[in-house]
């Protein structure tokens, strides 16, 4: 399948979506269009990054959730949770059924994942602000424990403007946890518009870089990236922070890079150009 | 109490390899003995209450028990998020260890003075409020915090230390314990269910009543959370007042526990008039010590024996 192996990492080449990523964003649609409403835009521009590191990189047994040497994902931003969704469903840690009920009265699947092992939800998020440092102690847990077990941290790029993300950085770098890794979802556009204009975050790596962290920029869309950059941690002892250059709404043409699309109430129009959008695929 | 507190962490750490202290930014040579033979369960890791309390949720939810230490309201006031979602939404069995309670700091004003805590505390789910009355109680207790599976808010007090509870009573989570029983002979009989420091308080008001023939059944809460329902309405009917003692805003803490707890139960013909005293709906405008706040507010037993009295004239 195409990609594009980036010169600059921070540019803004477009990548062609594989099958199986637009698979996966299918079934994030589906079951944004039958909830009606949902944070549709962070979702798909997080798919690759979940997607490589449940196929990929992490250890985990869907049908031994409680496993204790497995990896650790938490999604921090936790509003992105239809794309974590699909993957576990796809995964097998529940059935692809359950997607079609998000965030009704009888789904265990909410708005914002809460904790169910079992179900292969780590940590309950929607507050954002809060996973780094819920990383941080498990990452030490698995080095005081002896275990291998790695953990990945997603963090949104608005979530960037939380102070307690600075707080967890600095504390993550301090007991040089290089077990830990964060990986920054880093589509460039908020809630109510674009990063730039709302909480500057550049320079983003040099600041990653003066906090303790081992910092890679890469295009988040990018497969085989992805796949040889996690491949590639721990660099040293220092924990990791990975910036995936991605776009907001990946995939879907009217979605892309719009705001309005962070958090979207469906029309019947806007039903009706998901379905031609999907049917071209 | 503060050290004896201290001191259990450093001794529960020793007989439990779960045990981890995480302070923030605490005194020098704090715990030097639990830092050098536990250096991996010993993390001081700076003025950032809400990542400490996030590093405590993930080292709980792979089989931790941490303690972490800090000035109560910079828990509470500073990363109550962090404590209602990390902590409570999850259920997992942290301890926050809140120094300062009440008006213990008085002379560093409203910014360190907890008088607050209980209320906010005692509203989230899944949170349990302990506050004990001395450094002997609070000893044990702390030995009974490792088998308690949700997260506890630990208020530290200071009450001028002297030990008035009793080793015979014992200590078990959540039940209250009948400090000073009533006197049959007495004219009129007064419940008092207190907390915390306020405790030696009520002895002491007890002792000051006898000459009027007034009586006090003296029930001491060091749970807060999950309050002991059961004793209050034990002798709520049997009183012929109801007095609650807390140093804490009255607005939704212990008192108003108590309340909750007399009105959800009891047939209002069963219910005595009742006496909240505590502290009230303002910040501290004056410094001092926490005698003189306390005396400022009617909490030290000369004022709460002129209320009861006043009240029954």
């Amino acid at each position: 399948m195409p990609f594009n192996s980036l010169n600059s990492s921070t540019s803004p080449i477009k990548i062609l979506l594989d099958k199986r990523s637009i698979y996966l964003r299918k079934l994030v649609l589906d079951a944004f269009i039958k909830a009606g409403k949902g944070h549709v835009g962070g979702a798909l521009s997080c798919i690759e990054i979940i997607r490589v590191l449940y196929d990929d990189i992490m250890n985990y047994r869907p049908k031994n959730p409680l496993w204790h040497d497995r990896d650790r994902f938490i999604l921090s931003k936790g509003h992105s949770c239809l794309a974590l969704y699909v993957v576990l469903a796809d995964k097998g840690f529940f059935s692809l059924k359950e997607l079609e009920s998000c965030f009704s009265s009888n789904s265990f699947l909410g708005g914002h994942p809460e904790r169910d092992i079992l179900k292969g939800i780590e940590a309950s998020t929607g507050s954002l602000g809060h996973g780094l440092s819920i990383g941080v102690g498990l990452a030490i847990a698995a080095r005081n424990q002896r275990r291998d077990s790695r953990i990945f941290v997603l963090l949104g790029d608005g979530e960037l403007n939380e102070g307690s993300i600075w707080e967890a950085l600095l504390s993550a770098s301090k007991h040089r946890l290089s077990n830990l890794t964060a990986i920054i979802d880093y589509n460039k556009v908020q809630s109510s518009g674009t990063v730039e204009e709302i909480q500057n975050l550049e320079p983003i790596s040099e600041k990653f870089k003066s906090f303790g962290f081992e910092t890679i920029e890469i295009n988040g869309h990018d497969i085989i990236s992805l796949q040889n950059t996690f491949n590639s941690l721990p660099i040293s002892n220092n924990p990791t922070a990975l910036i995936c250059h991605t776009v907001k709404g990946k995939g879907l043409s009217i979605a892309e890079g719009n705001a309005e699309w962070h958090y979207k109430r469906l029309k019947s129009d806007d039903i009706k150009l998901i379905y031609s959008e999907l049917e071209k695929r | 109490m503060r050290n004896t507190c201290l001191n259990m962490i450093y001794q529960l750490a020793k007989v439990d390899s779960r045990v981890i202290f995480i302070g923030s930014d605490l005194s020098p040579g704090l715990l030097k003995e639990m830092r050098n033979e536990f250096p991996d369960r010993f993390f001081m890791d700076g003025i950032s209450e809400a990542n400490i309390i996030g590093m405590a949720a993930g080292l709980a939810m792979d089989g931790y028990i941490p303690y972490v230490v800090t000035i109560g309201t910079f828990f509470y006031r500073r990363a109550y998020d962090q404590i209602a979602i990390d902590l409570c939404l999850h259920n997992l069995p942290v301890r926050l260890v809140a120094i300062g309670g009440g008006l213990n700091y008085a002379p560093l004003g409203p910014t360190h003075q907890a008088i607050e805590d209980i209320t906010v505390m005692r509203a989230l789910p899944n949170m349990n409020v302990v506050a004990v009355c001395d450094a002997d109680e609070m000893k044990r207790f702390m030995s009974k915090t490792l088998d308690i599976k949700s997260p506890i808010y630990i208020r530290l007090a200071k009450g001028f230390e002297p030990i008035i509870s009793k080793d015979e009573n014992g200590f078990e989570f959540g039940k209250a314990i009948v400090l000073h029983k009533a006197s049959k002979k007495a004219k009129k009989h007064v419940l008092i269910n207190s907390t915390s420091i306020m405790t030696n308080q009520a002895l002491l008001s007890a002792e000051k009543l006898k000459k009027y023939e007034i009586t006090c059944t003296i029930i001491h809460h060091h749970t807060i959370k999950p309050l002991d329902s059961k004793i209050i309405l034990k002798y709520a009917p049997e009183c012929d007042l109801i007095l609650t003692l807390e140093e804490n805003v009255l607005a939704g803490g212990f008192g108003s526990a108590c309340l909750e707890t007399i009105i959800d139960s009891l047939n209002p013909s069963q219910v005595p008039p009742i006496l909240r005293l505590g502290l009230p709906d303002m910040f501290v405008s004056n410094y001092g010590t926490q005698e003189s706040l306390m005396e400022y507010f009617g909490l030290l037993s000369e004022n709460i024996t002129a209320k009861i009295l006043e009240k029954f004239n």
